[in-house]
């Protein structure tokens, strides 16, 4: 793109101030979310929507992803200021949605989890209140890091009172964690209820969080994880088939291992996949499976580098990041990223139990694919460089 | 506080107590109105917690490069290091040439392909992945023009099963496809329409043994004929089936037995040629007939009429056909199935009975002056002659009186056992599942009057297989078998049953050829061949028991040469009216023996026999008795049935056929006999499968099966 430096206008500035390298990885992932949807799609339209909505189902993707690759270059735009009214303006409406969806959402295989808006078709508004409350709750623990730190600076750090903003503001985000896992408990959605829990905890955690509490967040964790064994019957059920594979129907999970061995180094040619046919849920949960049939281990290597660039490339390039808001939103998004990227891949490769969890844009899925753009694209916005290189101060 | 817009980048560092924007700590703490904090405080505040967020983003960071370090560590095993072998179903066979036939083939007894299985495609719809039926139709069309417009929309439109919600997507179009039009509706390119492979029944020979070969259902199960009685044969071994059919006498029986019913104007007729030796058929033929590739005419019928598309739906048929008289019905087997009174034909049996008893000698006579009344009957001969015959006068006269006479000899019950023994009681063996069971009196009902009239071949029912059967006994040395199908191994003999003696058969083999010679049969003598046999004329009965006058039934049974025999045959016109050659008869000298006569000259070249030309004389001598023998001198006990009285009734042994010598009537004038086991020259007998010689594709595949699907 031949954008001068000296430009000055803001696609110019946006040029030369965006991480490129996180925003090529991002669009090559929307390239290996389009192929993956010839690849994947017709096979499942077929099966599951009808011959009818074979060219459909991948049109309307089609289309997804160019809004997806729009809507994160146009988040992108925004300053962190923008971000963050965005994000909490993006919050309040999608936690109402959200809350909304219990009572006019429908309700799909046993779950309340969308709304039927007409003309515009379905949405999950719980795929977009993740990462805008992410950036809501990083915004918040900083407000609360920078009254402490305001407070050790005044010399007075013992004072504890607990409408202090240093407690306060942290206080303020748990009860709003609290309310979303209210809500996302009573669609129910265990799913994304945990993505949340866990960015947050995430959050917290390179927040600062006394080494104590998150030793107690980890016990809560596992404490939390055993309880689900053994009060959620499907819960107990996957696990126990993830442990002990002949203790139940592992269709699913079988095929994806036979996809992926039936692929190998090269995979087997595009279209040629096979097993992808008897994946039920090839086109979303299971669409790594298809590229590994039909791509093989190098493709699937490569989107797995791509997630892993991106993440831990946006931590590390954090570590220069002196605005703390900044580092535990990005910090907030990336988990959330990484984490979805990470159990979509290892659910499909039977490394951890099956967890039904979209893989970041190349799943099919328009609000998924909406909402991770979005993400990305205040990631992207965060962590356009800003003042200090710009003047000179490094 | 930092702004936001064109002169950000402008500015000097935002003060780190600015951060983040909006609500600033600065300002609150000055609005709480406490000291203003040290410059370097929050400084240093803001490093601790920096230092802090950097060692938990490196902690972070290192989580998640162990996190995708594992997935990818994973993917490597499940693709290269360990891969799970998929269970995918085997690749479609890759075609090598051999078609894959399920139902093995039927040829006859030199390997023509009677009966074969072709590979065909099936062509289906599935109407679930058809979004305009209307166009698929419309350019299905194009290429298969045979199919019915509004049905095919029909078949091919969205719907569910029945009443459930679950969709069909299964739909038959056309079950048979030849290549060319299998590759022209793939061109089309048009989705949801898919083949299958099939396989097809054809039968090359038309109509030729339609009867016998029977039929397959359109899934190509036997359901009629041969292919029934040898359904699990035929799916189960892949070996041709060789039947005893030879199709060149069936063709040539076909269209002798076809003239004799257009001369006489007949409603129907049957034949059957039998290897007397070994009861195998080489030719049997029931006429009307119909086309074995087209049985019944279903796709004309299907093209009339609105039928259920190309599933046949048995219950959903509009136009099931009507149900037609046995007479018209082309599907009727009368040879095996048809049911008729042999008439004058069982005199034969009659003769041949007395004479193995001992009951009689040929020198016996019997009073045929008057007729026989008993009770409400009367018996008389038709054109009688008044006067006392002697033996071979009441066959070759074909006297009722006569033969009335004879088995009044026997009684009932031993003509009834007689019957019994030759088979014309019991439904006959042979390989088919349209065999009849003969109407015959029970053994309680079997009074004197009727041993009268089955004498003469009334009162009794019976298949023309049976008659030819019986007649073949007779003929071959006494040796009863049951008829059969299927081609017997070269020169093995066959089970039999011994019914008459030798010598019997021999002397019945004379007044056979006397039949023909001097009585009623002269219109079946072809010189040179030696033909015997007796003729027989039977007035058809109705439902209710009565006899039509003006509806008989014609029948010629014989066998030739009578000096060996080697072949039976049987010729019927059923309902024949009198024309102008046959001087206003219609009786069976006058139809049936000169069509055996026609048949016989035209098949014995094929069988491979050479007309005698110059030992007629002697030959014919040797086979000959006079209408009235004389008693012979001395006054000895009657010789034609004296050995044989004492044991008339058990059969005696099972004798292979090959084994009956033929006794020549005179020790010191030799005659030439052909030998038994002669094989005529041109029969081209194939001990193995025979190949299959299918010049070319039949006709019928091209649009076989389409139209009107």
């Amino acid at each position: 793109m031949a954008i001068s430096r000296a430009d000055n206008s803001v696609l110019g500035r946006w040029w030369w101030t965006i991480d490129r390298w996180t925003l090529a990885a991002l669009l090559a992932l929307i390239g290996f979310g389009y192929v993956m949807m010839l690849a994947a799609s017709p096979a499942v339209a077929e099966r599951v929507i009808g011959s009818d909505a074979r060219s459909l189902l991948l049109v309307k993707q089609v289309v997804f992803l160019a809004l997806a690759a729009s809507l994160m270059v146009i988040v992108s735009l925004l300053s962190p200021k923008g971000i963050r009214r965005f994000a909490l303006v993006g919050c309040l409406v999608a936690l109402a949605l959200t809350a909304a969806t219990l009572v006019i959402g429908f309700e799909t295989k046993g779950a309340r989890r969308w709304l039927n808006f007409p003309l515009l078709g379905t949405m999950q508004p719980s795929e977009f209140l993740k990462p805008c409350f992410a950036v809501v709750t990083a915004w918040l623990l900083s407000l609360g890091k920078e009254a402490g730190m305001a407070r050790l600076a005044a010399g007075r750090p013992r004072d504890l009172g607990l409408l202090h903003p240093r407690l306060f503001w942290p206080g303020l985000a748990l009860g709003l964690l609290a309310v979303i896992a209210v809500v996302l408990k009573s669609q129910p959605d265990f799913g994304m209820l945990m993505v949340v829990v866990s960015v947050f905890l995430a959050q917290s955690f390179v927040a600062g969080l006394n080494l104590v509490l998150v030793g107690f967040s980890a016990l809560g964790g596992v404490g939390l994880a055993v309880g689900a064994y053994f009060i959620l019957p499907h819960v107990r059920s996957r696990v126990d088939r993830f442990l002990d594979p002949a203790a139940g129907d592992t269709f699913q999970i079988t095929k994806s291992m036979e996809a992926f061995g039936y692929g190998g180094l090269f995979g087997r040619g595009p279209g040629e996949g096979r097993v992808k046919n008897l994946i039920p849920d090839a086109h979303a949960d299971f669409v790594f499976a298809v590229a590994g049939e039909e791509f093989g281990f190098i493709i699937c290597a490569l989107i797995l580098l791509l997630f892993a660039f991106v993440v831990v490339r946006g931590l590390w390039r954090l570590m220069a990041e002196g605005d703390l808001f900044v580092v535990l939103a990005a910090t907030g998004l990336l988990a959330q990223f990484g984490l979805q990227a990470f159990v979509n891949m290892a659910s499909t490769l039977h490394l951890i139990p099956t967890k039904g969890m979209t893989l970041p844009f190349v799943s099919y899925g328009g609000s998924s694919v909406l909402a991770i753009a979005m993400g990305m694209g205040m990631l992207l916005a965060l962590t356009r460089r800003r003042g200090p290189r710009l003047e000179g101060r490094e | 506080m930092r702004d936001s817009g064109d002169i950000e980048e402008l500015r000097p560092p935002p003060s780190p107590s600015a951060m983040p924007a909006g609500r600033t700590v600065a300002t609150r703490v000055v609005s709480e109105g406490r000291p203003l904090p040290r410059p370097h405080a929050p400084d240093l505040a803001r490093k601790a917690q920096l230092e802090t967020t950097r060692g938990r983003l490196v902690i972070a960071a290192a989580g998640f490069a162990a996190l995708f370090g594992a997935v990818g560590l994973k993917l490597a095993v499940a693709t290269i290091i360990d891969p799970a072998e998929p269970k995918l179903r085997a690749a479609p066979r890759v075609p090598d040439g051999t078609p894959n036939i399920g139902r093995a083939a039927i040829t006859d007894r030199n390997g023509e392909v009677l009966a074969v299985s072709l590979q065909v495609t099936e062509l289906y719809a599935n109407p679930q992945e058809i979004n305009d039926p209307v166009e698929a139709a419309d350019k299905l069309r194009s290429v298969l023009p045979g199919l019915d417009r509004e049905r095919l929309i029909a078949r091919i439109s969205q719907r569910t099963v029945g009443d459930s919600d679950r969709p069909v997507q299964f739909a038959y179009i056309a079950r048979n496809l030849p290549p060319r039009q299998q590759q022209a509706v793939n061109d089309l390119g048009i989705p949801g329409f898919h083949f299958r492979p099939a396989e097809r029944r054809f039968y090359p020979q038309g109509r030729a043994a339609a009867h016998v070969l029977g039929q397959v259902d359109i899934d190509g199960h036997g359901i009629a004929g041969v292919e029934k009685h040898f359904d699990a044969r035929l799916r189960g071994n892949h070996d041709p089936l060789r039947l005893s059919i030879d199709v060149r006498l069936q063709v040539a029986l076909r269209d002798s037995v076809e003239k004799a019913i257009a001369d006489f104007n007949g409603i129907g007729g049957a034949g059957v040629v039998m290897d007397v030796n070994t009861a195998e058929v080489l030719a049997m033929v029931s006429l009307p007939d119909f086309d074995a590739a087209d049985p019944g005419g279903l796709q004309q019928r299907n093209a009339e009429a609105e039928s259920d598309g190309p599933i046949r739906k048995v219950v959903a048929r509009p136009a099931a056909p009507k149900p037609v008289h046995q007479d018209q019905d082309p599907h009727f087997n009368r040879a095996t199935v048809g049911v008729y009174e042999p008439g004058s034909t069982f005199k034969l049996l009659t003769a041949s009975m007395v004479l193995d008893a001992g009951a009689a000698n040929i020198w016996s006579t019997f009073d045929a002056r008057h007729p026989i009344r008993y009770g409400r009957f009367t018996i008389s001969d038709y054109k009688g002659k008044n006067r006392v015959l002697v033996f071979p006068e009441v066959l070759a006269y074909s006297s009722n009186l006569g033969a009335a006479h004879m088995a009044q000899l026997m009684g009932p019950q031993r003509h009834r056992e007689f019957m019994s023994r030759m088979g014309m009681l019991n439904r006959l063996q042979v390989e088919l599942p349209e065999a009849a069971r003969p109407l015959a009196p029970s053994a309680n009902s079997w009074k004197e009057i009727n041993t009268f009239t089955i004498a003469f071949g009334h009162g009794i029912s019976v298949t023309p297989l049976h008659v030819i059967t019986g007649i073949s006994a007779v003929a071959n040395g006494g040796i009863l078998r049951q008829p059969t199908l299927v081609a017997q191994p070269d020169g093995a003999p066959r089970e039999g049953t011994r019914v008459l003696s030798e010598k019997t058969s021999e002397t019945m083999r004379k007044l056979m050829r006397l039949v023909v010679t001097d009585g009623s049969g002269k219109g079946a003598e072809v010189p040179g061949y030696f033909v015997g046999g007796k003729t027989g004329t039977a007035e058809k009965t109705t439902a209710r028991g009565g006899y039509q006058k003006d509806k008989r039934i014609a029948a010629f049974v014989g066998a030739f040469p009578m000096n060996a025999p080697r072949y039976a045959i049987y010729v019927m016109v059923d309902e024949p009216k009198p024309n102008a050659k046959s001087h206003g008869y219609a009786t069976a000298g006058w139809v049936a023996a000169p069509a055996a006569g026609a048949v016989i000259a035209r098949i014995a070249p094929v069988l491979g026999m050479v007309p005698e030309t110059e030992r007629i004389a002697q030959i014919q001598q040797s086979i000959s008795i006079p209408l009235q023998p004389g008693r012979p001198a001395g006054g000895k006990a009657p010789v034609a049935a004296a050995p044989q009285a004492a044991t008339p009734a058990a059969p005696r042994a099972n004798i292979p056929a090959a084994a009956m010598p033929a006794t020549p009537a005179a020790p010191a004038q030799p005659v030439p006999v052909p030998p038994a086991t002669l094989h005529p020259p041109a029969l081209r007998r194939t001990e193995a499968p025979a190949p299959f010689r299918l010049a070319a594709v039949p006709d019928a595949m091209d649009e076989a099966g389409l139209a009107s699907r």
